[in-house]
């Protein structure tokens, strides 16, 4: 491989890596902010609340990514109704499309992990906050989300790698991903194994500094752990 | 305000069962202000669970409970146990009654100060400077001023179960109830939250106490309750109970457990 092919490659490929990390910052937040009522509504003990989540959470955890892509992207312009109405030219464009379904799809795991979490927070800390005289909301917004936001750290650091690797799908609608502009590329220089050793190197380190981001929150977010105990023997 | 012969708290006639297991088979009590009323019994005769019926963390079959002539409103659901029927007179009531618990439950992820502060500045309202004025004369007062920034993961259980005392304390509750609040701990630190309790005894709080630390509810105790089998065995002074008591199975658990 010579440098200049090489050298040639980095600047698009960086431009594609840019791209890849807008949809998953995108889909990281959007995906969390509608996990929180998914996951509330998940736990109730009313059965018609519940129900909304478990449908959502087994039809977007029941079927690829790559499905649900292809259904927002090809399959919502065969409406005359989507086409005509305001969303359209939201709709219309790839990238939009790849955003809502990553958020979409993120949205149903990080409920899951939020939910697990939710009922992990130990009931005597619930009761506490009962015996004090807190409401049922106030309980959640004091006690209960804190508490599980900082439990499901590790399982949603987990789940934003997994969609950093997932939007590799964003290519299959044209967009110009990481992913996207490798596969461009290397049917222009003729060298796929230089071009995605490149791009795979590109995915790497981008998964280092999230790995260390969410190590960073962590450790902000738990001022009361203590040093990590050496298991010896 | 309700007249002198209102006791501030009033339980009537608590049955609860487990399982068609029969815990609490009809107890009752009335403290009126500045009572001190130990509850004693080995361990399965209901002592927490009485207790916790009262504020309602545990629901009764039957019973009733006032807190200065206000009844907790309750209704009966589809097991037949009883539940609150209205959750806003519920939690006002409950802040007026404070709860230590045996395993002190604190909030892992605040501090000692967040801890005290967060009840007052949510149910009561305060705001956060006069919540932390309050909670600092509070947690000088269960010797914990040097640890107000501490986390409870980094206290021993001793100072987490003052830090609990104080955060109840904080919230200026008519009644505390404490269930075995030394139970958990090591030997040695008990004494320091006995001598919490024993201060807040002395300055003419309502307490009930569920405890075994038996010479401790006889020195602070003005009136003894004894459960066996859900029922109360015997009640009375705490001299009473404890020195010359009628019922045999008394007798039997104070032989065995003063020495």
């Amino acid at each position: 491989m010579t440098w200049v092919a090489f050298l040639e490659m980095l600047p698009k490929l960086a431009s594609g890596a840019v791209l890849t990390l807008e949809l998953l910052f995108l889909s990281a937040c959007v995906g969390l902010f509608l996990a929180v009522p998914l996951a509330l509504a998940r736990v109730s003990k009313r059965w018609w609340l519940s129900l909304i989540p478990r449908t959502y959470i087994f039809f977007f955890r029941g079927t690829p990514l790559l499905v649900q892509l292809f259904l927002v992207y090809y399959g919502l312009g065969q409406f005359e109704a989507v086409r005509e109405s305001f969303v359209w030219p939201v709709l219309r464009d790839a990238f939009w499309c790849a955003a809502i379904t990553f958020s979409l799809h993120t949205a149903a795991y990080i409920s899951e992990i939020l939910r697990g979490a939710i009922q992990a927070v130990p009931v005597g800390e619930i009761e506490a906050a009962r015996a004090i005289g807190m409401r049922f909301h106030q309980v959640y917004i004091s006690v209960i989300l804190p508490r599980a936001f900082r439990m499901a750290l590790p399982a949603y650091g987990n789940e934003i790698i997994l969609m950093l690797k997932a939007s590799a799908l964003a290519s299959t609608i044209t967009l110009m991903d990481l992913t996207g502009t490798a596969k461009t590329i290397s049917s222009i220089n003729y060298m796929p194994v230089e071009t995605f050793v490149t791009a795979g190197a590109f995915y790497l380190a981008i998964t280092y500094v999230l790995t260390h981001v969410i190590r960073f929150l962590e450790r902000h977010l738990h001022p009361d752990r203590k040093e990590p105990v050496m298991i010896v023997g | 305000m309700p007249d002198d012969n209102t006791p501030l708290l009033k339980v009537e006639d608590i049955h609860k069962s487990f399982g068609g297991q029969d815990v609490l088979k009809g107890i009752s009590v009335n403290a009126n202000r500045g009572d001190v009323i130990s509850i004693l019994g080995s361990s399965g005769s209901g002592k927490s669970t009485f207790l916790r019926c009262i504020n309602y963390l545990e629901h009764p079959d039957i019973g009733r409970v006032s807190i200065a002539g206000e009844e907790i409103r309750t209704k009966k659901d589809k097991s037949g146990s009883l539940v609150p029927a209205d959750p806003k007179q519920l939690a006002r009531l409950r802040a007026r009654i404070g709860f230590v618990f045996q395993s002190f439950n604190l909030w892992p992820h605040l501090n000692v100060l967040q801890n005290v502060i967060e009840a007052p500045m949510q149910v009561l309202k305060l705001s956060r400077k006069d919540a932390t004025e309050r909670a600092e004369v509070i947690l000088a007062r269960v010797g914990l001023a040097d640890r107000m920034h501490h986390f409870p993961a980094h206290l021993s259980g001793g100072q987490q179960q003052r830090a609990a005392i104080a955060r109840t304390l904080a919230m200026e509750p008519e009644v505390i109830l404490f269930d075995e609040p030394t139970s958990a701990l090591d030997p040695e630190l008990v004494s320091e939250v006995l001598a919490v309790i024993g201060s807040l005894a002395e300055e003419g709080r309502t307490m009930l106490i569920v405890t075994h630390e038996m010479g401790f509810a006889r020195e602070v105790s003005t009136w003894t309750m004894f459960l066996h089998q859900g029922k109360v065995e015997e009640q009375g002074p705490p001299d009473k109970i404890f020195k010359n008591a009628d019922s045999e199975r008394v007798r039997q658990f104070m032989a065995s457990h003063l020495h």
